[in-house]
């Protein structure tokens, strides 16, 4: 197994509260999100593979079911997606990449 | 306990299958899978999407753990070579030894190439496995012309593949003289062709090819009517053969044309040897779709577990989407006179064909024909299968009631509790119906789940959806029109407790009423009636906002945005038309009208917004709210400034009415129209509100719409004057705003409403709720508090930092964003 590297995203003050925000890493679009209501971070790709939009990160975020299941809605079809796993909770089967995230003196660091 | 040991040949949809239905009928047997494939099973009926985007892994059955996690082992890679049935052993490839005491052939089938001269020649593919599109793949980034060899629904599923691939010039050659010859008949295949070409596919039908000409690789199909067509790529899909090769050299028996022979049980020739799927023999037929495989998996688990189950062979109904076009086949379906009667519809136009088979008695439905729009086909196929009698006019069924009360969706609550709505997984109506009683499943999500229908082709859930619906209707469940799973209140309910607790934030209103955190569905409205009520700028709670009302532009195919300046009434200067050509060309932006009377600017990078309104507000512009559920505009008529037919001055009064309401936040977007004659040229009455001048005032018409259910406005008021006429306004768009629901446009708020227009007039035009002096004050409040969002931007920098794509590379675009030429514009690239 390939060690986690981590590299520098931003600044937590560029993503917005209860939202996300797309960052550049490697020529890799990586969508971050600040949960701010449950204080977690999470990342995944910016890509929804339903219809190959780069457009993760403008999504609402939310949670789902009993266990509130964090979650992102795509801006363009409100197709569903954890943010924990990355499984897709519309019942397509496609699933999004995730990437753990932490956070340290203000700064959004991104493990690949 | 030592476990019976069932050994899977193969590892396809079928055998995947069968491993998830023994396993959720017994833990009690070990289960051993070999699969001659590198990879899990996957969904080959779907194969053509992996040219359209899916990945390998998207097509996956199965999560990578699952055979893991339901103690199956699974061997990749590794056919079994040899079944040695004295001993009940096999031996696979890589040198496996292993004793079974059950073994289910799952073998599958291989495409069928014919022995043509040529198909060994670079350039020439089969269509059957992902590495199989690997190949193609690669070869078709040099290749401007394939054909697909085979009309069958195989065939031009392989068709979609070639286009998908960007191959320019994709042929179709077909042996018999029609496409899918097992399903449709000539007229439906003609209807089908023309649909086809549409797309680019050239089909050539009654063609026999002689040779495959070229050096080493294909250059041409050569016909024996001595004609040729020459091509950089032939993809073969002229039909299957079962793979049963396994099966002949342990002596089991096997068909004179191939497939191992199986009884209703499915047990081959040793009863301890089954066959499923593609490769199994019964009754002299090869069972060539999904569904009847899973009901081979099923009866074979189940008769494992000692259940008496049988195969009785298998409709081969079907209904798919070919190429975006609808094709279904059902029952009998080319049954003629004079042992059946047939009706058929025919329209050219519109590329449609419709062709039902009714017995002579016209009681029956026997079979039929749907090419082009297929929506009827479950309905039809139920009435098949359950010998449903017809009704008096049986061309209803393909052609709609016309004329007198329609009956639409009456139908699925009068089928048979055994009615098989799902035939992928054998979903009955019965099934569905108790999930919904007994577990309280009231979502397709939740269905899928629960009961599986819907999860394979996906065919039948429009037709699950109206069983759930009519399940509950009957069962008198109250379905309340909640926002969303986080609230247990309506929109209006929300909207009076937000309002009587005075809160502000989404979040307060979350913790106040809610639970959870929230999702897309709540999150929307919640933040149009904080807007409506407190009139604060929409982009401090920008996160809750939809990406249109985020970004205050309406995102489009691409990722890129559109602009719409507020254009009132639909006057405009000369000088503003120039800025907004100067804007649009900086900005490189495709310009087209709008048919509400203003401009739309597409294609703009999310990031050049900011400077884009800049320059359009330093013109005199304001925002159109176009991306948001708010007033667009209000359509005009020229009326009586030039018009010789007009009676009063509509531009001015549009130009008014529309700039006392801009900015209104509303359940659903609002439009209004004012004509300045009875000619109506500003079609004000399929708007919201819709104003008409009389010779003596205004008529004022309201809750109309056009859009999929076009509905005209009503008369509220006649002959008013133009204070009068504004004063209703304010009432009945302010009732509007507090009472609809959610995404509820006002002519099907009317339509719900109790008591109709005349109690909506009682209520607007004689106050019988006594509350419209509270209504126009309301409103009042908001056409004051009203700014342009746009402007708040502009004029702050921390609000404008919010339009950038990467927040740590500010100044550059997302480089995914693709434009295609368009006559002198451009377009969004293609999904």
């Amino acid at each position: 197994m390939t060690q986690t590297q981590w590299i520098l995203a931003c600044n937590t003050t560029d993503i917005p509260e209860n939202g996300g925000a797309c960052v550049k890493i490697n020529d890799e679009q990586i969508a971050v999100f600040n949960f701010t209501r449950r204080g977690e971070w999470y990342a995944t790709q910016n890509l929804c593979p339903h219809k190959k939009q780069m457009a993760l990160s403008r999504g609402m975020i939310g949670s789902v079911g009993d266990t509130c299941e964090p979650k992102v809605a795509c801006p363009f079809h409100k197709k569903t997606f954890s943010l924990l796993t990355g499984e897709c909770l519309s019942g397509d089967e496609c699933a999004i990449k995730t990437y753990s995230v932490k956070v340290i003196d203000g700064k959004v660091w991104i493990g690949v | 306990m030592i476990k019976p040991v069932v050994i899977v040949v193969g590892n396809g949809m079928v055998g995947y299958k069968f491993c998830e239905k023994l396993r959720a009928k017994s833990a009690d047997f070990e289960i051993i899978v070999f699969g001659e494939e590198p990879r899990r099973a996957y969904d080959r009926v779907h194969l053509s999407e992996y040219f359209a985007g899916k990945t390998a892994e998207d097509l996956s059955m199965s999560t990578a753990t699952w055979y893991a996690e339901n103690n199956i082992t699974l061997h990749l890679g590794d056919p079994i070579t040899e079944i040695i049935r004295s001993t009940k052993t096999i031996n696979s490839q890589k040198g496996i030894v292993l004793k079974y005491d059950y073994l289910i052939m799952a073998t599958g089938s291989a495409a069928f190439v014919p022995n043509l001269p040529g198909v060994e020649k670079d350039g020439v593919f089969v269509y059957r496995t992902i590495e199989d599109l690997d190949l193609m793949k690669a070869w078709a980034a040099k290749s401007t012309s394939g054909a697909i060899m085979g009309g069958g629904l195989l065939g031009l599923e392989a068709a979609k593949a070639l286009i998908d691939l960007g191959i320019k010039e994709t042929h179709v050659i077909e042996f018999a003289p029609r496409l899918m010859p097992r399903q449709i008949d000539s007229a439906g295949s003609a209807i089908l062709q023309q649909k086809l070409a549409t797309f680019g596919l050239t089909v050539h039908l009654n063609k026999n090819t002689s040779y495959i000409a070229g050096d080493h690789k294909i250059e041409a199909l050569k016909f024996n009517d001595d004609t040729e067509l020459p091509l950089d790529m032939l993809v073969i899909s002229a039909g299957i053969r079962p793979r049963d090769e396994l099966a002949k050299l342990c002596g089991l028996e096997v068909g004179l044309r191939g497939g191992i022979v199986v009884n209703q049980s499915l047990q081959t020739s040793d009863p301890s040897i089954y066959a499923i799927g593609e490769c199994a023999l019964y009754d002299q037929m090869i069972y060539g779709l999904i569904a009847p495989g899973y009901e081979m998996a099923e009866v074979v688990a189940a008769n494992l577990c000692n259940a008496q189950k049988q195969f009785n062979g298998f409709d081969m109904s079907t209904k798919l989407k070919l190429i975006g076009v609808d094709v279904a086949s059902f029952g009998d379906a080319f049954i003629t006179e004079p042992d059946c009667r047939t009706i058929i519809f025919e329209d050219t136009h519109k590329g449609v064909y419709k062709r039902i088979n009714i017995s002579n008695d016209g009681k029956q439905l026997l079979g039929g024909i749907l090419i082009g729009d297929a929506e009827a086909y479950s309905m039809l196929l139920q009435t098949v299968n359950n010998k449903i009698v017809l009704p008096p006019n049986p061309e209803d069924l393909i052609l709609g009631s016309r004329g007198g009360a329609a009956a639409e969706g009456a139908g699925v609550m009068n089928l048979p509790d055994e009615a098989l709505v799902c035939s992928c997984e054998a979903v009955t109506k019965g099934d569905i119906c108790s999930a919904v009683i007994e577990q309280d499943i009231t979502t397709i999500d939740g269905m899928k789940k629960c009961t599986k229908a819907g999860t394979g082709c996906g065919g039948c859930i429009p037709m699950v959806k109206d069983i759930i619906t009519g399940t509950l209707k009957e069962n008198g469940k109250y379905i309340k029109n909640v926002i969303c799973e986080h609230f247990d209140y309506s929109r209006q309910e929300l909207l009076d407790l937000i309002r009587i607790n005075k809160i502000k934030t989404y979040d307060q209103v979350l913790d106040t009423f809610g639970k959870g955190d929230g999702c897309e569905n709540c999150k929307p409205p919640i933040a149009s009636m904080l807007a409506g009520l407190w009139n604060e700028v929409i982009l401090k709670q920008d996160t809750i906002q939809d990406s249109n009302d985020r970004y205050l532009a309406n995102i489009q195919k691409g990722g890129t945005y559109s602009v719409v300046p507020r254009i009132p009434g639909g006057e405009i200067t000369a000088d503003k038309l120039i800025v907004i050509g100067q804007v649009a060309k900086e900005y490189n932006l495709y310009t087209k009208i709008t048919g509400g009377q203003r401009i739309d600017l597409f294609g703009a990078h999310v990031m050049d917004l900011p400077a884009i309104w800049e320059k359009l507000i330093d013109a005199g512009f304001e925002s159109g709210h176009a991306y948001g559920k708010s007033l667009r505009t209000v359509k005009s008529c020229v009326g009586s400034t030039w018009c010789r037919f007009g009676l009063h001055d509509s531009v001015s009064f549009a130009i008014e009415i529309e700039n006392r309401y801009k900015g209104l936040r509303s359940p659903h977007k609002l439009k209004g129209g004012v004509s300045g004659c009875v000619r109506e040229c500003a079609e004000a009455q399929a708007k919201d509100f819709g104003i008409i001048a009389t010779e003596k005032g205004w008529n004022l018409y309201i809750c109309g719409n056009g859009g999929s259910k076009p509905q005209h406005a009503q008369l509220l008021a006649t002959d008013i004057d133009e204070a009068t006429c504004i004063q209703y306004l304010d009432r009945f768009l302010m009732f509007y705003i507090k009472t609809a629901d959610t995404l509820t446009r006002t002519a099907t708020w009317l339509n719900k409403m109790d008591g109709g227009m005349a109690y909506l007039k009682n209520v607007i035009v004689n106050d019988s709720l006594g509350i419209c002096q509270s209504l126009e004050e309301e409103i009042a409040g908001l056409i004051k508090g009203y700014v342009c969002e746009w402007k708040e931007v502009v004029d702050n920098q921390n609000l404008k930092k919010k339009f950038n794509h990467f927040v740590n590379a500010p100044n550059e675009k997302d480089p995914s964003i693709k434009f295609e030429p368009l006559r002198e514009q451009k377009q969004a690239a293609a999904w």
